[in-house]
């Protein structure tokens, strides 16, 4: 089937952070770059980051890269490669200070430096107290971050393919990746972009969650591209949760909340935290919390008509407290839980938000071809939230997302262009099946006249995800969640919409990324199920203690034969000794 | 009609609150606009993410324009 075909230097999927971060760096070395995203490029979904982004500046106070090291480190309950991190860190003052020249509108000091806050987790001295670490631009700094990065790129003649969607990458039989099957929503046409280097920057898939801050764009389509096109998903059961977002919304209610007063209750009306954490209760550590949450809800003891969350107080707080100290939680708890707080307890549970896994890469965003040795995939790149370097390890420090995106969105951009000068390479020809594998997807859907429905099996899969693989994980419930998922997986691959149109057919871009959704939640289930220990956001009932023996290595999962490889951590940093594994507590 | 899927797809926004409003309104009002508050509408779903839900939730000061469709945004 003839197919239209346009040609580029690079094309780049998604245009958050990283994406944009990147194109940048190509942009500017006057390399011909595609940008493709969902949607309109400042809509991205690292508008909702609002904490800062970390960089050992010491504006504030004396700090340095080391200690920054230390905290990733140990932050990643030791699971993220030191290399990877020394890498991160050392570049995170550079990336800072660039992006303030870009025209990022940084809060400042009187002496016009970058005002620096702290943040949980940062701290000077390896550990020995807080230091002030956060760059921020107010609480929209996720927001300054994407208008400043897209401003510039519009100037360095970025061209933005917006409300398109890649759908599948192209490999020929060396296994390089030539460019990506993409479709434009307008239109519903199909088209190959080609290009020389393609790099993934799709963000987040907290979508495989009934209970998820994340916005409904995220849906891990560069990691269900990576998975059909035979590239290992890496660390997928590492996710880190809130405590407390709304139930059956995912809308986050902020910790001070808890922290004016307010406590969590069971259906029988326990404050059960007084078990869980005699001395602190309801202010013990967010996964103290949230596995306390998990069990009253595991053993029956959770509230509603299917027992299924918990209830947070604060009418005892009274009306002036609660309006004067906690703004804002009265409309979020009306419009998203429909209760109002001064009277009623809000409806919440662990709620997901982050994903320290993803697309398996070394520190210039060269995509790894396999867990065994450093051998990469010609021609394929990945950044930001959908790629795993593993900076994060099993738990990513606060405000290390902005900086993985900027640091790892730069240095990806830069050896695209290293690739593209010493090579001088060509296109190389396409072959002939390039589009074959997306078409026939999209052809069963279109001429499918019965089948699954993408609401149903879309919504078993994030009840699944929840249920049996959520914050807190027991060993029955996990086996169950395995065989529960590859059902799914089956029923995803029998999807019915009943509209045919092409224009904008929101019901069939649903159904593609519900099939981008099945290979996280998949690779998710199956690498949880597998690792017996407990290490970072992966909270077993089973194996509650890290196991350095046996499990100081990362989860490689391969689509083909939905099967599991492991590879070593990296424990040796580029130029410092290394960080040796300790208990992690704070 | 491929105008008002084209006006559901760009309901899909960078913040989960707006998400979820967004989607109520399309339920629930789209149908209900006149064709000038349909305009307005379309030109609301220009605005920032982040100034949309300031409005929303009563934390900036509404331009008089939008003052119907952030009213009826803050029922749904």
């Amino acid at each position: 089937m003839a197919i239209t075909t346009r040609q580029f230097d690079a094309v780049v999927v998604g245009a958050g952070g990283s994406g944009l971060r990147a194109a940048l760096q190509l942009a500017e070395a006057n390399l011909r770059v595609a940008v493709l995203s969902k949607v309109f490029p400042t809509r991205s979904h690292t508008v909702a980051a609002q904490g800062g982004v970390s960089a050992s500046l010491g504006n504030e106070e004396e700090d340095n890269w080391h200690w920054h090291m230390y905290d990733t480190v140990k932050g990643s309950d030791y699971l993220g490669d030191q290399d990877a991190i020394e890498f991160m860190c050392r570049k995170a003052n550079e990336v800072v200070i660039e992006l303030e020249h870009f025209g990022m509108p940084f809060d400042r000091l009187d002496n016009g430096k970058i005002y620096q806050r702290p943040f949980g987790g940062h701290t000077s001295n390896y550990g020995e107290r807080a230091v002030k670490r956060a760059c921020a631009a107010a609480d929209r700094t996720g927001h300054a971050m994407l208008h400043t990065l897209y401003q510039r790129n519009v100037r360095a003649n970025t061209q933005f393919f917006v409300e398109w969607m890649a759908l599948d990458l192209i490999r020929n039989q060396a296994g390089d990746v030539l460019g990506v099957v993409a479709m434009e929503m307008e239109t519903g046409e199909v088209m190959i972009l080609q290009a020389k280097a393609t790099l993934l920057a799709t963000g987040g898939a907290g979508r495989i969650y009934a209970a998820s801050t994340n916005a409904f764009i995220n849906t891990g389509d560069g990691l269900g591209m990576a998975a059909r096109a035979g590239v290992a998903l890496e660390d997928m059961e590492f996710w880190q949760f809130h405590p407390t977002g709304v139930a059956g919304a995912g809308v986050l209610i902020t910790e001070g909340v808890r922290g004016e007063g307010g406590f969590l209750l069971n259906k029988n009306g326990e404050r059960f935290m007084e078990r869980y954490a005699p001395t602190v209760k309801d202010l013990a550590s967010r996964d103290v919390v949230s596995r306390a949450m998990a069990t009253e809800i595991k053993e029956g003891r959770g509230a509603g008509k299917d027992a299924d969350h918990i209830l947070l107080k604060l009418d005892h707080l009274g009306a002036d407290v609660i309006d004067k100290r906690l703004p804002g939680i009265r409309e979020i708890a009306k419009k998203f839980a429909n209760v109002d707080p001064v009277k009623e307890p809000i409806p919440v549970v662990p709620t997901c938000h982050y994903m320290m896994g993803g697309i398996p890469t070394n520190m210039h965003g060269q995509v790894l071809a396999g867990h065994d040795g450093g051998a990469i995939v010609r021609g394929l790149y990945a950044a930001g939230e959908c790629a795993c370097v593993s900076v994060h390890g099993a738990n990513r420090l606060g405000t290390n997302s902005l900086l993985d995106l900027l640091v790892f969105g730069k240095a990806s951009g830069e050896q695209v262009v290293r690739d593209l000068a010493s090579d001088s390479i060509a296109h190389q020809t396409l072959p002939k099946d390039a589009a074959d594998r997306t078409l026939e997807r999209l052809s069963r859907l279109d001429t499918a006249q019965s089948g699954e429905s993408v609401a149903e099996v879309g919504a078993e899969l994030r009840r699944t995800m929840q249920l049996h693989c959520g914050v807190f994980r027991f060993p029955d419930s996990l086996a169950e969640g395995v065989r529960k998922m590859n059902e799914v997986a089956q029923r995803a691959e029998r999807l019915y919409v009943k509209d045919k149109s092409k224009v904008f057919n929101t019901a069939r871009v649903e159904a593609l990324e519900l099939e981008n959704l099945v290979e996280v939640a998949v690779s998710t289930m199956v690498s949880a199920h597998a690792r017996q220990e407990s290490r970072g956001a992966h909270d077993r009932s089973d194996f509650p203690n890290r196991d350095d023996a046996n499990w100081m290595k990362h989860t490689f999962w391969y689509k083909e034969g939905n099967r599991l490889e492991y590879r070593a951590v990296n424990l040796k940093p580029l130029t410092v000794e290394s960080f040796e594994p300790k208990a992690r507590v704070y | 009609m491929a105008e008002l899927d084209r006006i559901r797809w760009q309901c899909r926004r960078g913040l989960l609150e707006l998400d979820l409003l967004l989607n109520r309104f399309l339920d629930r009002e789209l149908a209900g606009l006149s064709t000038e508050q349909m305009q307005t509408f379309r030109e609301l779903l220009d605005e920032a993410d982040i100034r949309l839900l300031a409005w929303v939730m009563e934390q900036e000061k509404v331009p008089g324009r939008y003052d119907f469709l952030i009213g009826r945004l803050r029922q749904v």
